[in-house]
C-alpha cells in the first residue's frame, strides 16, 4: 500500500465540531410506550388478548341472541350430542349446553374479575401502608397477614360457604378473605423498593402529605408488578370456583357456572361426555389466555426476568 | 523469546437482533514467556471479548470467530472443540474476573471450589488435594488456611474472595493466566494488595499475565509490554516505558491526558475524550478514532490506517505516522512528559501485513 | 437453630389456636349445626355430642372444652355417622390420602425439576419451546379436569388402568398424574427459569473456565442453586395436593381422608369439618416449618439464628 499521487492532498487536518459528538442519538421512549411495544411483539400473548376477548364478547351476546334459555327445560331431548340444532348438545334436563356454557360464561369470568379486583383493592392499601409506613406499623401489618397466611386458602372457602351459603357474593366474599394476602406481598415489595427513591423525597420535600405520596407517587409506579399479580389472580379465581363446585360446594342450581356444568358433566362422562367436554374446555382456555398475558405482561415490564 | 501467545488477525462478531457487532476488527499481538501485557481500552473497545476469545469461553450462539488464530504455546485454538478446550482450560490457560463478590459459587465451600481443579487435572487423592489447596490458600495470603478451607464465599471479604479467585487460577499451574480487571471492583488499598500478591505469584510460578484494565495507573505498576485498544483493534502497542513517555496515538494521548495525575500542575486540565465509542453494527471507515479526535486527517475518513513501526517493540496504527501527514503536537500533559527512548527509530516504517 | 425451631413452633400454634376458633365461631353460626340445632337428632348422637360439647354450656365454656379437647388430640364424634369418631375416620383415611399425595408428590418434584433442568439446558431448541408450551398447559388445566380426562382416555377408552377405587398400584397411577399434572408444569417452569438466571452467572463462568464439561457445571454447580426456589415451593405444593386430593379421590373413588372431607361437607358433618380442617393445618404448617429447615440447610448463606423473624 504506497501512497499514490492524489492521495498527499488527504493529508490535512479536518476540522470537527467535537461537541456535536456528545449528542444522544435515539430519541427516548417512556417506560409504558416501552413496555407495550415489547408486549405487542410478544404473538402468543396477542393472540389470547384476542382470544379472551372473543370469549367475552361471546359471553355477552350469546346469551341475548340464543333462542334457548339457560333454564328451558326439554324433557324430549335429553343428552342429546352435539348437533346443528344444539351445537354444544343438550344435558340430563334438555337444557341447551351451548347458551349454558356462555351464561356460565359471564359468571365465571365475574366472579374471576371481581374477586381479583377486591383483591387488589385490598392488597394495594394493606401492602402499600406497610411498606411506606414502615417500622412497627409494617411489622403488625404483615405479621396479621402471615398467619391469615397460614390458614390454608381452600379451608378457608370451604368453610366460608359452608356457613354462608351457596351464593354467587359469598364466592366472592370467601375467595377475597384471603386472597388479597399475595397481592398485599407484592405491592409492599415494590412500596419498599420505591419510598428510598428520589423522586418520593423531592415529592415530601414539597410538602406533600402521605396518602398523596403513596396514591399519585409510589403505587402508579409499582403498576407493572401489581398489573401482573392482577392478571394472574383471575384465573385462579376461576380455578377456585370450579373446585369448589366439585366439591359440590358451587352455586345453586340452575344457575350455571362452568364449574357447576362441568362438575353435574362429570357423572356423565362415560355417555355424555360433551357436557364435562364443553366447559372444561373454557376454563382452561381461559387459565391459559390469562396465563400467558400475565406471563408476556411480566416480560414486557421487566425482560431481564425473561429467558 | 519465546511466545507462549500469539493472536493473528482475530475478527470476532456478535449476531445480535439489533444486527451483527463487529466486537473485533482484526486483532494482532503477541505475548513473550514470563511477560505482563496490559491490555487497555474504554468499555466496548473488546478488551473483555479478546481475553474470553483466548480461553474460547465466548457463548456461540450469539458470538462467532469468523477470522483469525489464536496460537497457544504452539497450537492453533480457533480450531479446537470444545471437549479440547475442556483440556485446555485452567490448565494451560485460566482466568481472574472482574466481580469477586459473584465469582464464587454460594453454595459450594472454597476448598471444594481449589480441589475440583486440582482433580480435574492430576490423579491425586482427595486428602492431597485438600493438602494443596490449602497450601495455595496460604500462599495467595489467607490467614488461618486451614480453617478458611470448610468455608463459604460469603464468609470472605471482597478482597479474600479475590484472593481465592487467585488461587483457584493458579491451582493448575497455568503457561497464561489472563486476568480481567482484577481489582476494579476492589478498594484502592485491597488493590495494592492484590497487585503486590500477582507480582509476587508471578516470579514463582513463572506464569505469563495479561493484565486487562482501564486504569492506566495500575498498568504502570505491572506491565512490562502495553496494547491500546480502540473499536476492536489494537490501535498501539508497545513497552510500558514507550506507551507512557512517547506514546504516538491521539486515542492513547486521550487516555494518558485524562489520568489524574499527583505531578501535575495546578490548574492544568483534564482532557476527557469527547463523545462515545461507536457502534459497532456498523463499523466506522477508516480510523475509527478520527471521529473524537481534534487530530482527524481527511484519510481518516476513507481509509483504514496501517501499522508504523516506531522501535523493535513499538506498533502504531494511525495515518499520522505517515510521511505525508502534518506534524501534530500531543496535549500539554503528554508532552512534559515525553522522553525520546534509545531504539527509536529515526522514521515510522510502514508494516505490511501484520506483526 | 434450635431457638429458630422453637420460635416458629410457637408461632404455629398461634396460628392453630387462631384457626381452631374460627373453626369453632363459624360452626356455631352455620345453618343446621349441632349447638343450635332445632332438628332432632338421634339420640346416641345427641348424647354424644352432648358429652363432648357440652351443648347446653354457655358459648365460653364450651370453646374451652373444646379448646382442651383439640389439645389432646380429641376430635369428637361424627355429626352423622353413629359411634364414629373424627379420629377414625382420620385413622381410616389419611394413610391412603398419605401414600397418594406422596406419590404424586415424587413425581411432580422429580419430573419437574428433569424437565426444568433439560429445557435450561437446552435453551431455544425444540425440546425447550415444546416442554415450556406443554408447561403452560399444564399449569391452565384444573387438577380434576385433568383427572377427568385422564379417566376419559385411558381408563374409560382405552382401559388401560382401572376407572375407579383403590387397591393395586395400578390404581394409584391415574389419581397421582392428575394431582401432579400442575405442581410439575409449575416446578419444570421455576427451574428452567432459575437454571437460566443461574447459568448466566459470574461464578459459572468461572467454573467453565477451569474447564469443566457442561454436565459437570449443570449437575455440580448449576443445579444446587436452582433449586432453592423450588424447595421454597414445597410448602404450598403440599397445600395444593392436599385440598386437590378432595376433589381427585371424589372423581376416583378413593377412600382417603379428602373423599370423608367432601362427604361431610356435603352431609354438613361439623364436627368432621372441623376436625378435618384442623388437622390439615396442622400438617401443612408443619410441612412449611420443614420446609425452610431444609432450605436453611441447603443454602449456606441463611443464617438460622435467634434474629429471625418469622
Amino acid at each position: 500500500m504506497t501512497s499514490s499521487v492524489g492521495e498527499k492532498e488527504k493529508f490535512v487536518l479536518v476540522r470537527q465540531n467535537l461537541e456535536e459528538a456528545e449528542k444522544i442519538e435515539k430519541k427516548s421512549i417512556s417506560f409504558w410506550g416501552d413496555a407495550f411495544y415489547r408486549f405487542r411483539q410478544n404473538k402468543l400473548a396477542m393472540f389470547c388478548v384476542f382470544l379472551l376477548l372473543v370469549l367475552v364478547a361471546m359471553a355477552i351476546f350469546v346469551p341475548w341472541f340464543s333462542k334457548y334459555d339457560y333454564d328451558t327445560n326439554d324433557l324430549m331431548n335429553t343428552n342429546q350430542p352435539p348437533s346443528a340444532k344444539h351445537w354444544f348438545g343438550t344435558d340430563d334436563l334438555g337444557r341447551d349446553v351451548f347458551v349454558r356454557t356462555w351464561v356460565g360464561a359471564r359468571i365465571s369470568l365475574t366472579i374471576g374479575v371481581v374477586a381479583a379486583l377486591i383483591d387488589l383493592l385490598i392488597g394495594v392499601v394493606w401492602g402499600g401502608i406497610a411498606g411506606y409506613k414502615g417500622g412497627r406499623v409494617d411489622e403488625v401489618m404483615m405479621r396479621i397477614a402471615d398467619i391469615l397466611n397460614g390458614i390454608p386458602y381452600l379451608l378457608v372457602i370451604i368453610l366460608f360457604m359452608v356457613v354462608f351459603g351457596q351464593e354467587l357474593w359469598t364466592m366472592i366474599l370467601a375467595m377475597t378473605v384471603t386472597g388479597w394476602i399475595n397481592m398485599a406481598r407484592i405491592v409492599r415489595g415494590q412500596v419498599l423498593q420505591l419510598k428510598n427513591q428520589e423522586f418520593v423525597l423531592a415529592a415530601r420535600t414539597l410538602g406533600a402529605s402521605f396518602s398523596r405520596i403513596l396514591f399519585k407517587h409510589v403505587i402508579p409506579n409499582a403498576m407493572g408488578p401489581i398489573l401482573v399479580t392482577l392478571t394472574l389472580t383471575i384465573p385462579s379465581a376461576i380455578f377456585t370456583e370450579a373446585f369448589l363446585s366439585f366439591l359440590g360446594l358451587g352455586l345453586n342450581p340452575p344457575l350455571a357456572s362452568w364449574g357447576t356444568m362441568a362438575n353435574e358433566g362429570l357423572p356423565a362422562l362415560e355417555y355424555y361426555p360433551w357436557r364435562l367436554f364443553f366447559p372444561a374446555t373454557f376454563i382452561c382456555l381461559t387459565m391459559f389466555a390469562l396465563n400467558v398475558i400475565g406471563d408476556g405482561l411480566r416480560d414486557a415490564i421487566d425482560p431481564r426476568l425473561r429467558k | 523469546m519465546e511466545k507462549i501467545l500469539e493472536i493473528k488477525d482475530l475478527e470476532v462478531k456478535f449476531h445480535t437482533q439489533s444486527g451483527t457487532v463487529h466486537a473485533l476488527r482484526g486483532v494482532n499481538f503477541h505475548l513473550n514467556k514470563g511477560e505482563t501485557l496490559a491490555l487497555v481500552g474504554e468499555s466496548g473497545s473488546g478488551k473483555s471479548v479478546t481475553a474470553q476469545a483466548i480461553m474460547k469461553l465466548l457463548p456461540t450462539p450469539p458470538a462467532e470467530i469468523t477470522k483469525g488464530q489464536i496460537i497457544l504455546d504452539g497450537e492453533d485454538i480457533v480450531p479446537k472443540t470444545e471437549k479440547q478446550m475442556e483440556k485446555i482450560r485452567g490448565n494451560v490457560v485460566s482466568m481472574i474476573f472482574q466481580d469477586p463478590m459473584t465469582s464464587l459459587n454460594p453454595t459450594m465451600r472454597v476448598g471444594r471450589q481449589i480441589d475440583e481443579l486440582i482433580m480435574k487435572n492430576e490423579k491425586v487423592s482427595r486428602q492431597e488435594a485438600k493438602r494443596r489447596a490449602i497450601e495455595l490458600l496460604d500462599m495467595v495470603g489467607i490467614p488461618n488456611a486451614a480453617s478458611r478451607y470448610n468455608q463459604y464465599p460469603h464468609q470472605f471479604s471482597g478482597g479474600m474472595r479475590q484472593r481465592v479467585m487467585i488461587a483457584i487460577a493458579v491451582a493448575a499451574r497455568p503457561k497464561l493466566l489472563i486476568a480481567d480487571e482484577p481489582t476494579t471492583a476492589l478498594d484502592v488499598t485491597i488493590q495494592a494488595q492484590i497487585l503486590e500478591l500477582m507480582k509476587r505469584l508471578k516470579e514463582k510460578l513463572e506464569t505469563s499475565i495479561i493484565f486487562i484494565t482501564h486504569d492506566l495507573g495500575v498498568v504502570a505498576n505491572m506491565a512490562d509490554r502495553v496494547a491500546v485498544m480502540y473499536a476492536g483493534q489494537i490501535v498501539e502497542i508497545g513497552t510500558s516505558d514507550e506507551i507512557f513517555y512517547d506514546p504516538r496515538h491521539p486515542y492513547t494521548w486521550g487516555l494518558l491526558s485524562s489520568m489524574p495525575s499527583l505531578d501535575a500542575n495546578d490548574g492544568e486540565e483534564l482532557h476527557a475524550i469527547p463523545g462515545s465509542p461507536p457502534d459497532l453494527t456498523k463499523p466506522p471507515v477508516g480510523d475509527a478514532f478520527a471521529r473524537r479526535s481534534p487530530y482527524a486527517l481527511q484519510i481518516d475518513f476513507e481509509k483504514e490506517p496501517p501499522m508504523f513501526q516506531v522501535s523493535e517493540t513499538h506498533f502504531v496504527k494511525s495515518w499520522l505516522l505517515h510521511p505525508n501527514a502534518p506534524k501534530v503536537e500531543p496535549p500539554k500533559i503528554v508532552q512534559q512528559r515525553r522522553r525520546v527512548l534509545p531504539g527509536t527509530f529515526e522514521h515510522p516504517v510502514l508494516v505490511e501485513g501484520g506483526l | 437453630m434450635l431457638k429458630y425451631i422453637l420460635r416458629r413452633l410457637a408461632s404455629i400454634l398461634l396460628t392453630l389456636f387462631v384457626i381452631v376458633t374460627i373453626t369453632f365461631f363459624l360452626m356455631r353460626i352455620a345453618p343446621g349445626n349441632p349447638f343450635t340445632s332445632e332438628k332432632r337428632l338421634p339420640p346416641e348422637i345427641e348424647a354424644n355430642l352432648n358429652a363432648h360439647y357440652g351443648l347446653d354450656q354457655p358459648w365460653y365454656k364450651q370453646y374451652a372444652q373444646y379448646l382442651v379437647k383439640v389439645a389432646t388430640w380429641d376430635f369428637g364424634p361424627s355429626f352423622k355417622y353413629k359411634g364414629q369418631t373424627v379420629n377414625d375416620l382420620i385413622a381410616d383415611g389419611f394413610p391412603v390420602s398419605l401414600y397418594l399425595g406422596l406419590e404424586a408428590l415424587f413425581i411432580a418434584v422429580f419430573f419437574g425439576i428433569l424437565l426444568g433442568v433439560f429445557a435450561a439446558v437446552r435453551q431455544n431448541s425444540w425440546v425447550d419451546y415444546s416442554s415450556m408450551s406443554l408447561a403452560v398447559i399444564g399449569i391452565s388445566v384444573p387438577s380434576f379436569i385433568m383427572a377427568a380426562v385422564l379417566q376419559y382416555i385411558f381408563a374409560i377408552k382405552l382401559q388401560w388402568f382401572p376407572i375407579a377405587t383403590w387397591g393395586s398400584f395400578k390404581h394409584t397411577i391415574l389419581p397421582a398424574l392428575a394431582l401432579a399434572m400442575m405442581p410439575l408444569a409449575y416446578i419444570a417452569r421455576l427451574t428452567r427459569s432459575t437454571m437460566l438466571e443461574v447459568l448466566n452467572n459470574d461464578y459459572i463462568k468461572t467454573a467453565k473456565s477451569k474447564g469443566f464439561s457442561e454436565r459437570v457445571i449443570v449437575y455440580r454447580h448449576a443445579l444446587r442453586n436452582s433449586l432453592l426456589p423450588v424447595i421454597s415451593y414445597l410448602g404450598p405444593l403440599t397445600a395444593n395436593i392436599i385440598t386437590g386430593s378432595f376433589v381427585i379421590e371424589k372423581i376416583f373413588g378413593i377412600p382417603g381422608l379428602g373423599a370423608h372431607f367432601v362427604q361431610s361437607i356435603t352431609n354438613r358433618d361439623y364436627t368432621v369439618i372441623m376436625g378435618v380442617t384442623t388437622f390439615y393445618s396442622i400438617i401443612l404448617l408443619l410441612a412449611v416449618l420443614l420446609v425452610d429447615i431444609v432450605y436453611g440447610l441447603i443454602d449456606p448463606r441463611i443464617k438460622v439464628s435467634a434474629k429471625e423473624g418469622v
